[in-house]
Protein backbone atom coordinates (compact mmCIF):
# COMPACT_ATOMS: atom_id res chain seq x y z
CA UNK A 1 0.00 0.00 0.00
CA UNK A 2 1.37 3.44 -0.34
CA UNK A 3 1.59 6.58 1.31
CA UNK A 4 1.02 8.58 -1.63
CA UNK A 5 -2.70 11.27 -2.22
CA UNK A 6 -4.61 12.68 -4.88
CA UNK A 7 -4.42 15.95 -3.34
CA UNK A 8 -5.84 18.00 -6.59
CA UNK A 9 -7.72 16.88 -9.57
CA UNK A 10 -9.01 19.12 -12.69
CA UNK A 11 -10.67 18.48 -15.87
CA UNK A 12 -10.25 21.00 -18.59
CA UNK A 13 -14.32 22.69 -18.80
CA UNK A 14 -13.61 23.11 -22.74
CA UNK A 15 -14.47 20.62 -25.50
CA UNK A 16 -13.06 22.40 -28.86
CA UNK A 17 -10.20 24.81 -27.73
CA UNK A 18 -9.63 26.90 -31.07
CA UNK A 19 -7.47 29.49 -29.16
CA UNK A 20 -5.00 27.71 -26.94
CA UNK A 21 -2.17 25.96 -27.63
CA UNK A 22 -1.48 22.42 -27.07
CA UNK A 23 1.08 23.55 -24.30
CA UNK A 24 -1.18 26.34 -22.66
CA UNK A 25 -4.02 23.56 -22.31
CA UNK A 26 -1.34 21.47 -20.20
CA UNK A 27 -0.55 24.90 -18.34
CA UNK A 28 -4.16 25.46 -18.18
CA UNK A 29 -5.10 22.19 -16.69
CA UNK A 30 -1.73 22.09 -14.07
CA UNK A 31 -3.51 25.78 -13.05
CA UNK A 32 -6.70 24.44 -12.00
CA UNK A 33 -5.10 20.89 -10.36
CA UNK A 34 -3.25 23.01 -8.36
CA UNK A 35 -5.75 25.25 -7.21
CA UNK A 36 -8.33 22.62 -6.48
CA UNK A 37 -5.10 20.90 -4.14
CA UNK A 38 -4.50 24.41 -2.64
CA UNK A 39 -1.09 24.39 -3.64
CA UNK A 40 1.25 26.57 -6.12
CA UNK A 41 3.49 25.39 -8.61
CA UNK A 42 6.65 25.94 -6.28
CA UNK A 43 5.19 23.31 -4.26
CA UNK A 44 5.62 20.80 -7.47
CA UNK A 45 8.70 19.02 -7.41
CA UNK A 46 7.82 15.84 -10.09
CA UNK A 47 6.13 16.50 -13.40
CA UNK A 48 4.58 13.37 -15.51
CA UNK A 49 3.30 13.29 -18.85
CA UNK A 50 3.07 11.12 -21.88
CA UNK A 51 3.21 11.75 -25.68
CA UNK A 52 0.09 14.13 -25.54
CA UNK A 53 2.50 16.67 -24.54
CA UNK A 54 4.05 18.60 -27.30
CA UNK A 55 7.97 19.02 -27.39
CA UNK A 56 10.45 16.58 -25.90
CA UNK A 57 7.47 16.05 -23.30
CA UNK A 58 8.74 17.14 -19.57
CA UNK A 59 11.57 19.36 -21.32
CA UNK A 60 8.84 21.49 -22.97
CA UNK A 61 6.05 21.44 -20.17
CA UNK A 62 8.32 21.68 -17.56
CA UNK A 63 9.81 25.09 -19.02
CA UNK A 64 6.43 26.46 -20.05
CA UNK A 65 4.87 26.11 -16.85
CA UNK A 66 7.74 27.23 -14.65
CA UNK A 67 8.88 24.26 -12.81
CA UNK A 68 11.45 23.56 -11.09
CA UNK A 69 11.79 19.72 -10.39
CA UNK A 70 13.83 17.30 -9.40
CA UNK A 71 11.95 13.95 -10.76
CA UNK A 72 10.27 13.59 -14.31
CA UNK A 73 8.22 11.18 -15.91
CA UNK A 74 7.53 10.70 -19.84
CA UNK A 75 6.21 7.12 -20.07
CA UNK A 76 3.84 6.65 -23.03
CA UNK A 77 1.67 3.73 -22.74
CA UNK A 78 -1.36 5.41 -24.79
CA UNK A 79 -4.27 7.06 -22.96
CA UNK A 80 -3.50 4.55 -19.84
CA UNK A 81 -0.28 6.30 -19.34
CA UNK A 82 -2.16 8.80 -16.61
CA UNK A 83 -2.94 5.83 -14.64
CA UNK A 84 0.19 4.27 -14.36
CA UNK A 85 2.11 7.47 -14.34
CA UNK A 86 -0.03 7.92 -10.59
CA UNK A 87 1.52 5.03 -9.31
CA UNK A 88 5.00 6.13 -11.19
CA UNK A 89 4.43 9.33 -8.70
CA UNK A 90 3.53 7.04 -5.73
CA UNK A 91 6.85 5.11 -6.49
CA UNK A 92 9.25 8.74 -6.53
CA UNK A 93 7.51 9.82 -3.20
CA UNK A 94 8.18 6.52 -1.72
CA UNK A 95 11.49 6.68 -2.63
CA UNK A 96 12.58 9.96 -1.61
CA UNK A 97 12.06 11.25 -4.91
CA UNK A 98 9.76 13.88 -5.06
CA UNK A 99 6.99 15.19 -2.70
CA UNK A 100 4.33 16.83 -5.04
CA UNK A 101 3.65 15.51 -8.48
CA UNK A 102 2.02 17.06 -11.29
CA UNK A 103 0.45 14.68 -14.02
CA UNK A 104 -0.91 16.56 -17.52
CA UNK A 105 -2.77 15.31 -20.23
CA UNK A 106 -4.19 17.72 -22.86
CA UNK A 107 -4.57 18.09 -26.74
CA UNK A 108 -6.66 19.82 -29.14
CA UNK A 109 -7.76 17.56 -31.94
CA UNK A 110 -10.95 18.38 -32.46
CA UNK A 111 -9.52 22.06 -33.44
CA UNK A 112 -6.82 20.56 -35.62
CA UNK A 113 -9.71 19.00 -37.51
CA UNK A 114 -8.22 15.44 -37.08
CA UNK A 115 -10.66 12.56 -36.50
CA UNK A 116 -10.35 9.75 -34.29
CA UNK A 117 -10.13 6.67 -36.07
CA UNK A 118 -7.74 8.14 -39.12
CA UNK A 119 -4.13 6.33 -39.44
CA UNK A 120 -1.35 8.35 -38.15
CA UNK A 121 1.79 8.29 -40.32
CA UNK A 122 4.09 6.01 -38.32
CA UNK A 123 6.43 5.09 -40.86
CA UNK A 124 9.58 4.51 -38.88
CA UNK A 125 7.92 1.67 -37.04
CA UNK A 126 9.28 -1.95 -36.56
CA UNK A 127 5.40 -2.79 -37.42
CA UNK A 128 4.63 -0.40 -40.40
CA UNK A 129 5.03 -2.42 -43.49
CA UNK A 130 2.49 -5.14 -41.99
CA UNK A 131 0.24 -2.83 -40.92
CA UNK A 132 -0.47 0.63 -43.20
CA UNK A 133 -1.28 -1.52 -46.36
CA UNK A 134 -4.00 -2.60 -44.69
CA UNK A 135 -5.60 0.77 -43.85
CA UNK A 136 -6.26 -0.54 -40.20
CA UNK A 137 -8.10 2.16 -38.43
CA UNK A 138 -8.20 2.42 -34.72
CA UNK A 139 -12.57 1.65 -35.10
CA UNK A 140 -11.88 -1.54 -37.30
CA UNK A 141 -9.29 -2.48 -34.66
CA UNK A 142 -11.83 -2.58 -31.52
CA UNK A 143 -14.12 -3.99 -34.15
CA UNK A 144 -12.52 -7.02 -34.66
CA UNK A 145 -12.07 -7.55 -30.97
CA UNK A 146 -15.92 -7.17 -30.80
CA UNK A 147 -16.52 -9.38 -33.76
CA UNK A 148 -14.36 -12.17 -32.01
CA UNK A 149 -15.79 -11.92 -28.82
CA UNK A 150 -19.44 -11.80 -30.44
CA UNK A 151 -17.93 -15.13 -32.45
CA UNK A 152 -16.94 -16.74 -28.98
CA UNK A 153 -19.33 -15.81 -26.16
CA UNK A 154 -22.53 -14.81 -28.04
CA UNK A 155 -22.54 -10.87 -26.92
CA UNK A 156 -24.50 -8.99 -28.81
CA UNK A 157 -24.74 -5.32 -30.28
CA UNK A 158 -27.79 -5.06 -28.17
CA UNK A 159 -25.60 -5.95 -24.55
CA UNK A 160 -22.70 -3.42 -26.29
CA UNK A 161 -25.21 -0.83 -26.43
CA UNK A 162 -26.09 -0.51 -23.04
CA UNK A 163 -22.69 0.47 -22.10
CA UNK A 164 -23.19 3.86 -24.34
CA UNK A 165 -26.81 3.96 -22.76
CA UNK A 166 -25.44 4.23 -19.10
CA UNK A 167 -22.79 6.69 -20.29
CA UNK A 168 -25.65 9.07 -21.84
CA UNK A 169 -27.44 8.39 -18.78
CA UNK A 170 -25.17 10.13 -16.79
CA UNK A 171 -23.77 12.38 -18.97
CA UNK A 172 -27.28 14.32 -19.07
CA UNK A 173 -25.92 14.92 -15.64
CA UNK A 174 -22.90 16.62 -16.82
CA UNK A 175 -23.04 20.32 -17.64
CA UNK A 176 -19.50 20.28 -19.71
CA UNK A 177 -20.27 16.92 -21.47
CA UNK A 178 -19.91 17.14 -25.15
CA UNK A 179 -23.18 14.95 -25.95
CA UNK A 180 -25.51 15.43 -22.96
CA UNK A 181 -28.63 13.81 -24.58
CA UNK A 182 -29.96 10.55 -23.55
CA UNK A 183 -29.38 7.70 -25.76
CA UNK A 184 -31.27 4.08 -26.01
CA UNK A 185 -30.37 0.76 -27.63
CA UNK A 186 -32.01 1.56 -30.47
CA UNK A 187 -30.76 4.86 -31.12
CA UNK A 188 -27.13 3.00 -30.71
CA UNK A 189 -28.11 0.41 -32.90
CA UNK A 190 -30.09 2.74 -35.69
CA UNK A 191 -26.77 4.90 -35.73
CA UNK A 192 -24.37 4.59 -39.07
CA UNK A 193 -22.11 1.55 -38.83
CA UNK A 194 -18.39 2.90 -38.87
CA UNK A 195 -16.46 -0.97 -38.74
CA UNK A 196 -18.89 -3.30 -38.19
CA UNK A 197 -20.22 -4.50 -35.18
CA UNK A 198 -19.18 -0.96 -34.02
CA UNK A 199 -21.84 1.72 -34.67
CA UNK A 200 -21.00 5.45 -34.53
CA UNK A 201 -22.61 5.41 -30.86
CA UNK A 202 -20.32 2.65 -30.20
CA UNK A 203 -17.35 5.32 -30.17
CA UNK A 204 -15.73 7.81 -27.89
CA UNK A 205 -15.89 11.42 -28.77
CA UNK A 206 -13.35 13.45 -30.01
CA UNK A 207 -12.89 16.54 -27.69
CA UNK A 208 -9.72 18.95 -26.85
CA UNK A 209 -8.82 19.97 -23.60
CA UNK A 210 -7.25 17.71 -20.79
CA UNK A 211 -7.07 17.48 -17.18
CA UNK A 212 -4.03 17.29 -14.90
CA UNK A 213 -3.81 15.34 -11.71
CA UNK A 214 -1.38 16.34 -8.36
CA UNK A 215 0.09 13.39 -6.25
CA UNK A 216 1.71 14.28 -2.73
CA UNK A 217 3.21 12.53 0.02
CA UNK A 218 0.75 12.25 3.51
CA UNK A 219 2.45 14.87 5.56
CA UNK A 220 1.30 16.96 2.74
CA UNK A 221 -2.11 15.71 2.01
CA UNK A 222 -2.94 15.52 5.66
CA UNK A 223 -1.99 19.46 5.59
CA UNK A 224 -4.45 20.19 3.21
CA UNK A 225 -8.05 20.65 3.52
CA UNK A 226 -9.46 18.55 0.99
CA UNK A 227 -10.99 14.63 1.36
CA UNK A 228 -8.34 12.23 1.67
CA UNK A 229 -7.89 10.04 -1.17
CA UNK A 230 -4.86 7.57 -1.16
CA UNK A 231 -3.64 5.33 -4.09
CA UNK A 232 -4.33 1.89 -2.94
CA UNK A 233 -3.02 -0.52 -4.97
CA UNK A 234 -1.39 -0.15 -9.00
CA UNK A 235 -0.79 -2.49 -11.97
CA UNK A 236 0.32 -1.77 -15.57
CA UNK A 237 1.02 -4.32 -18.68
CA UNK A 238 1.36 -4.58 -22.23
CA UNK A 239 0.00 -6.89 -24.36
CA UNK A 240 0.91 -7.68 -28.14
CA UNK A 241 0.58 -10.14 -30.57
CA UNK A 242 3.13 -12.08 -32.03
CA UNK A 243 1.14 -14.26 -34.53
CA UNK A 244 0.99 -17.38 -32.81
CA UNK A 245 -1.31 -17.63 -29.63
CA UNK A 246 -3.43 -15.65 -31.38
CA UNK A 247 -6.37 -13.87 -28.99
CA UNK A 248 -8.05 -10.92 -29.15
CA UNK A 249 -10.48 -11.49 -25.95
CA UNK A 250 -7.97 -10.82 -23.46
CA UNK A 251 -6.54 -7.38 -22.52
CA UNK A 252 -3.22 -6.37 -20.14
CA UNK A 253 -6.17 -5.87 -17.95
CA UNK A 254 -5.70 -8.87 -16.61
CA UNK A 255 -2.47 -8.62 -15.20
CA UNK A 256 -2.42 -4.73 -14.51
CA UNK A 257 -5.89 -5.64 -12.82
CA UNK A 258 -4.78 -8.52 -10.75
CA UNK A 259 -1.26 -7.03 -9.37
CA UNK A 260 -3.75 -3.79 -8.51
CA UNK A 261 -5.74 -5.84 -6.47
CA UNK A 262 -3.47 -7.76 -5.26
CA UNK A 263 -1.42 -4.99 -3.71
CA UNK A 264 -4.25 -3.19 -2.57
CA UNK A 265 -5.72 -6.47 -0.87
CA UNK A 266 -9.65 -5.92 -1.96
CA UNK A 267 -11.50 -7.69 -4.43
CA UNK A 268 -13.95 -6.77 -7.58
CA UNK A 269 -16.75 -7.29 -4.99
CA UNK A 270 -15.19 -4.64 -2.53
CA UNK A 271 -15.26 -1.59 -5.39
CA UNK A 272 -17.93 0.85 -5.33
CA UNK A 273 -17.56 2.89 -8.44
CA UNK A 274 -14.93 2.17 -11.55
CA UNK A 275 -13.91 4.01 -14.00
CA UNK A 276 -13.21 2.49 -17.12
CA UNK A 277 -11.58 3.44 -20.27
CA UNK A 278 -14.26 3.69 -22.98
CA UNK A 279 -12.82 4.52 -26.50
CA UNK A 280 -15.05 2.20 -27.86
CA UNK A 281 -18.33 -0.05 -25.81
CA UNK A 282 -16.36 -2.94 -26.08
CA UNK A 283 -13.61 -1.76 -24.67
CA UNK A 284 -15.39 -1.46 -21.42
CA UNK A 285 -16.82 -5.00 -21.68
CA UNK A 286 -13.51 -6.29 -21.70
CA UNK A 287 -12.16 -4.50 -18.73
CA UNK A 288 -15.07 -5.51 -16.87
CA UNK A 289 -14.37 -9.41 -17.76
CA UNK A 290 -10.40 -9.09 -17.38
CA UNK A 291 -10.74 -6.94 -14.08
CA UNK A 292 -12.57 -9.97 -12.58
CA UNK A 293 -16.04 -7.93 -11.68
CA UNK A 294 -17.11 -10.47 -14.09
CA UNK A 295 -16.24 -13.98 -15.52
CA UNK A 296 -14.12 -13.90 -19.42
CA UNK A 297 -17.53 -14.11 -21.88
CA UNK A 298 -19.77 -12.99 -19.39
CA UNK A 299 -19.54 -8.84 -19.96
CA UNK A 300 -22.59 -8.52 -22.17
CA UNK A 301 -24.51 -10.34 -19.54
CA UNK A 302 -23.16 -7.69 -16.95
CA UNK A 303 -23.47 -4.22 -18.80
CA UNK A 304 -27.14 -4.99 -20.09
CA UNK A 305 -30.59 -3.72 -18.66
CA UNK A 306 -28.40 -0.63 -17.20
CA UNK A 307 -26.47 -2.27 -14.78
CA UNK A 308 -24.06 0.46 -15.42
CA UNK A 309 -25.83 2.97 -14.17
CA UNK A 310 -25.49 4.59 -10.99
CA UNK A 311 -28.43 4.26 -8.61
CA UNK A 312 -29.73 1.39 -10.84
CA UNK A 313 -27.18 -0.80 -11.94
CA UNK A 314 -24.99 -3.37 -9.71
CA UNK A 315 -21.75 -1.05 -10.65
CA UNK A 316 -21.79 2.16 -11.46
CA UNK A 317 -19.65 3.36 -14.47
CA UNK A 318 -18.10 6.27 -15.82
CA UNK A 319 -20.48 8.51 -13.91
CA UNK A 320 -19.50 11.35 -15.85
CA UNK A 321 -20.91 10.10 -19.02
CA UNK A 322 -17.19 8.79 -19.84
CA UNK A 323 -15.53 8.72 -23.22
CA UNK A 324 -18.68 7.87 -25.41
CA UNK A 325 -20.03 11.47 -24.19
CA UNK A 326 -18.17 13.35 -21.63
CA UNK A 327 -14.58 13.58 -23.12
CA UNK A 328 -11.97 12.10 -24.61
CA UNK A 329 -9.12 14.82 -24.78
CA UNK A 330 -6.74 14.40 -27.41
CA UNK A 331 -7.61 10.95 -27.60
CA UNK A 332 -6.43 9.72 -24.84
CA UNK A 333 -8.87 8.92 -22.05
CA UNK A 334 -6.37 8.27 -19.04
CA UNK A 335 -6.66 11.38 -17.07
CA UNK A 336 -10.21 11.79 -17.25
CA UNK A 337 -10.82 8.55 -15.66
CA UNK A 338 -9.02 9.02 -12.54
CA UNK A 339 -10.35 12.49 -12.17
CA UNK A 340 -14.06 11.59 -11.72
CA UNK A 341 -12.95 8.69 -9.05
CA UNK A 342 -11.84 11.14 -7.29
CA UNK A 343 -14.80 13.23 -7.35
CA UNK A 344 -16.56 9.93 -6.60
CA UNK A 345 -14.46 9.47 -3.86
CA UNK A 346 -14.65 13.00 -2.49
CA UNK A 347 -18.20 12.93 -2.49
CA UNK A 348 -18.26 15.56 -4.85
CA UNK A 349 -19.47 13.86 -8.17
CA UNK A 350 -23.11 15.30 -9.46
CA UNK A 351 -25.54 14.54 -7.11
CA UNK A 352 -27.58 12.64 -9.75
CA UNK A 353 -24.73 10.61 -9.77
CA UNK A 354 -22.71 10.15 -6.85
CA UNK A 355 -22.34 6.74 -5.44
CA UNK A 356 -23.37 6.44 -1.77
CA UNK A 357 -20.70 5.92 0.65
CA UNK A 358 -17.81 5.78 -2.04
CA UNK A 359 -15.04 4.40 -0.56
CA UNK A 360 -13.22 2.53 -3.02
CA UNK A 361 -12.93 3.45 -6.19
CA UNK A 362 -10.58 1.58 -9.75
CA UNK A 363 -9.52 3.87 -12.44
CA UNK A 364 -8.28 1.92 -15.19
CA UNK A 365 -6.97 2.30 -18.68
CA UNK A 366 -6.11 0.31 -22.02
CA UNK A 367 -4.60 2.91 -24.24
CA UNK A 368 -3.12 1.92 -27.53
CA UNK A 369 -4.25 -0.51 -30.30
CA UNK A 370 -6.85 -2.98 -28.73
CA UNK A 371 -5.96 -5.70 -31.52
CA UNK A 372 -1.98 -5.13 -31.52
CA UNK A 373 -0.16 -3.79 -29.00
CA UNK A 374 -1.53 -1.73 -26.25
CA UNK A 375 -1.23 -0.92 -22.44
CA UNK A 376 -3.20 -1.54 -19.39
CA UNK A 377 -2.79 0.86 -16.11
CA UNK A 378 -4.78 -0.07 -13.03
CA UNK A 379 -5.01 1.91 -9.52
CA UNK A 380 -7.11 1.24 -6.53
CA UNK A 381 -8.27 4.73 -4.24
CA UNK A 382 -9.23 4.39 -1.21
CA UNK A 383 -11.29 7.65 1.09
CA UNK A 384 -9.71 7.58 4.18
CA UNK B 1 -6.83 2.76 -53.27
CA UNK B 2 -4.50 1.27 -51.18
CA UNK B 3 -0.99 2.22 -49.70
CA UNK B 4 1.79 0.37 -48.49
CA UNK B 5 4.40 2.39 -46.08
CA UNK B 6 7.28 3.50 -48.51
CA UNK B 7 10.16 3.78 -45.95
CA UNK B 8 10.85 -0.09 -45.85
CA UNK B 9 13.18 -0.52 -43.09
CA UNK B 10 16.37 -2.45 -43.71
CA UNK B 11 15.26 -5.57 -41.78
CA UNK B 12 11.67 -5.54 -43.21
CA UNK B 13 13.21 -4.89 -47.37
CA UNK B 14 13.57 -8.71 -47.71
CA UNK B 15 10.12 -8.99 -46.82
CA UNK B 16 8.78 -6.83 -49.51
CA UNK B 17 10.90 -7.39 -51.97
CA UNK B 18 9.28 -11.03 -51.59
CA UNK B 19 5.77 -9.68 -51.66
CA UNK B 20 6.73 -8.04 -54.99
CA UNK B 21 7.55 -11.51 -56.30
CA UNK B 22 3.78 -12.71 -54.74
CA UNK B 23 5.43 -14.82 -51.89
CA UNK B 24 4.09 -13.98 -48.07
CA UNK B 25 7.13 -14.89 -45.28
CA UNK B 26 6.96 -15.37 -41.96
CA UNK B 27 9.34 -16.05 -39.26
CA UNK B 28 10.46 -19.67 -38.12
CA UNK B 29 12.61 -19.59 -34.91
CA UNK B 30 15.62 -22.44 -35.54
CA UNK B 31 15.68 -22.78 -31.93
CA UNK B 32 12.61 -22.60 -30.17
CA UNK B 33 10.92 -23.69 -33.25
CA UNK B 34 7.93 -21.06 -32.97
CA UNK B 35 6.77 -19.08 -35.74
CA UNK B 36 5.92 -15.42 -35.39
CA UNK B 37 4.39 -12.73 -37.24
CA UNK B 38 5.34 -10.25 -38.30
CA UNK B 39 8.91 -11.40 -39.14
CA UNK B 40 11.79 -9.99 -37.65
CA UNK B 41 15.81 -11.18 -37.26
CA UNK B 42 15.05 -12.00 -33.59
CA UNK B 43 12.83 -14.40 -32.18
CA UNK B 44 10.26 -12.64 -29.94
CA UNK B 45 9.84 -16.37 -27.82
CA UNK B 46 13.01 -16.25 -27.37
CA UNK B 47 15.32 -13.39 -28.57
CA UNK B 48 17.73 -16.18 -30.82
CA UNK B 49 19.05 -14.77 -34.10
CA UNK B 50 18.64 -18.06 -35.87
CA UNK B 51 15.32 -17.17 -37.56
CA UNK B 52 14.88 -18.32 -40.63
CA UNK B 53 11.74 -16.31 -43.18
CA UNK B 54 9.81 -19.19 -44.33
CA UNK B 55 7.19 -18.99 -47.94
CA UNK B 56 3.52 -19.27 -46.70
CA UNK B 57 1.48 -21.83 -48.17
CA UNK B 58 -1.10 -19.18 -48.88
CA UNK B 59 -4.19 -20.86 -47.29
CA UNK B 60 -5.77 -20.24 -44.06
CA UNK B 61 -8.99 -18.87 -42.50
CA UNK B 62 -10.60 -16.05 -40.95
CA UNK B 63 -9.88 -15.34 -36.80
CA UNK B 64 -11.81 -11.73 -36.86
CA UNK B 65 -12.44 -9.30 -39.53
CA UNK B 66 -14.62 -5.84 -39.86
CA UNK B 67 -16.13 -3.96 -42.87
CA UNK B 68 -15.32 -0.45 -43.07
CA UNK B 69 -18.29 0.65 -43.15
CA UNK B 70 -17.62 4.43 -43.24
CA UNK B 71 -14.93 4.29 -45.67
CA UNK B 72 -15.61 5.02 -49.40
CA UNK B 73 -15.31 2.29 -51.16
CA UNK B 74 -16.14 0.15 -47.87
CA UNK B 75 -13.29 -2.71 -47.50
CA UNK B 76 -12.93 -4.94 -44.92
CA UNK B 77 -10.43 -5.26 -42.43
CA UNK B 78 -9.03 -8.98 -41.03
CA UNK B 79 -7.08 -11.75 -39.17
CA UNK B 80 -6.14 -14.42 -41.01
CA UNK B 81 -4.75 -17.48 -39.44
CA UNK B 82 -2.55 -18.92 -42.03
CA UNK B 83 -2.03 -23.33 -42.05
CA UNK B 84 1.64 -22.73 -40.62
CA UNK B 85 -0.08 -21.35 -37.42
CA UNK B 86 0.78 -17.44 -37.75
CA UNK B 87 -2.22 -14.94 -37.60
CA UNK B 88 -2.10 -11.91 -39.53
CA UNK B 89 -3.26 -8.22 -40.42
CA UNK B 90 -4.54 -8.17 -43.56
CA UNK B 91 -7.17 -6.81 -45.80
CA UNK B 92 -10.40 -9.22 -47.48
CA UNK B 93 -11.39 -8.95 -50.72
CA UNK B 94 -14.59 -10.43 -52.07
CA UNK B 95 -17.74 -8.87 -54.34
CA UNK B 96 -20.06 -10.03 -51.05
CA UNK B 97 -18.92 -8.34 -47.45
CA UNK B 98 -22.43 -9.84 -46.22
CA UNK B 99 -21.55 -13.42 -46.90
CA UNK B 100 -18.06 -13.22 -44.33
CA UNK B 101 -17.86 -15.11 -41.42
CA UNK B 102 -14.56 -16.00 -38.85
CA UNK B 103 -13.75 -19.39 -39.96
CA UNK B 104 -13.93 -18.93 -43.47
CA UNK B 105 -11.41 -20.86 -45.67
CA UNK B 106 -9.65 -17.82 -47.23
CA UNK B 107 -6.68 -17.53 -50.29
CA UNK B 108 -3.08 -15.42 -50.63
CA UNK B 109 -3.52 -12.74 -54.18
CA UNK B 110 -1.03 -9.80 -53.88
CA UNK B 111 -2.39 -6.23 -54.79
CA UNK B 112 -0.05 -3.37 -55.96
CA UNK B 113 -0.49 -0.35 -54.01
CA UNK B 114 -0.25 3.12 -55.17
CA UNK B 115 3.21 3.12 -54.87
CA UNK B 116 3.86 0.06 -56.72
CA UNK B 117 5.04 -2.06 -53.87
CA UNK B 118 2.81 -5.25 -53.75
CA UNK B 119 1.02 -6.59 -50.06
CA UNK B 120 -0.79 -9.95 -49.24
CA UNK B 121 -4.32 -9.74 -49.49
CA UNK B 122 -6.73 -12.76 -48.74
CA UNK B 123 -10.44 -13.74 -50.49
CA UNK B 124 -12.62 -16.88 -49.73
CA UNK B 125 -12.28 -19.42 -51.23
CA UNK B 126 -15.48 -19.99 -53.27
Amino acid sequence: MSQAYIVGAFEHPTRLAVEQSVAQLHAEVAIGALEDAGLSRHDVDGYLCAGDAPGIGPLSIVEYLGLDVRYADSTDIGGSAPIAHVAHAAQAIAAGRCNVALITLAGRPRAAMERAGLVTEYTDYPESLFELPYRPILAASYAMCAKRHMHEFGTTSEQLAWVKVAASQHAQHNPNALLRKVVTVDDVLGSPMIADPLHRLDCCVTTDGGGAIIVAREEIARSLCRPLVRLRGAGESIKYQLGSGFDLTTTAGKKSGAQAFAQAGVSPADIKYLSTYDSFTITVLLALEDLGFCAKGEGGRFVEDGQLISGIGRLPVNTDGGGLCNNHPAHRGGVTKIIEAVRQLRGEAHPAVQVKNCDLAVAHGTGGMLDRRHGCATAIFERL
Amino acid sequence: MITAATDTSPEAAAFQQAANESRLLFGQCSVCDKPHYYPRRICPFCSSAEVEWLQASGRGHIYSYSVVRKATPPYATAYVTLTEGVTMLTNLLTPDFDRLQIGDEVELLFVKGDDDQQSAFFRPIA
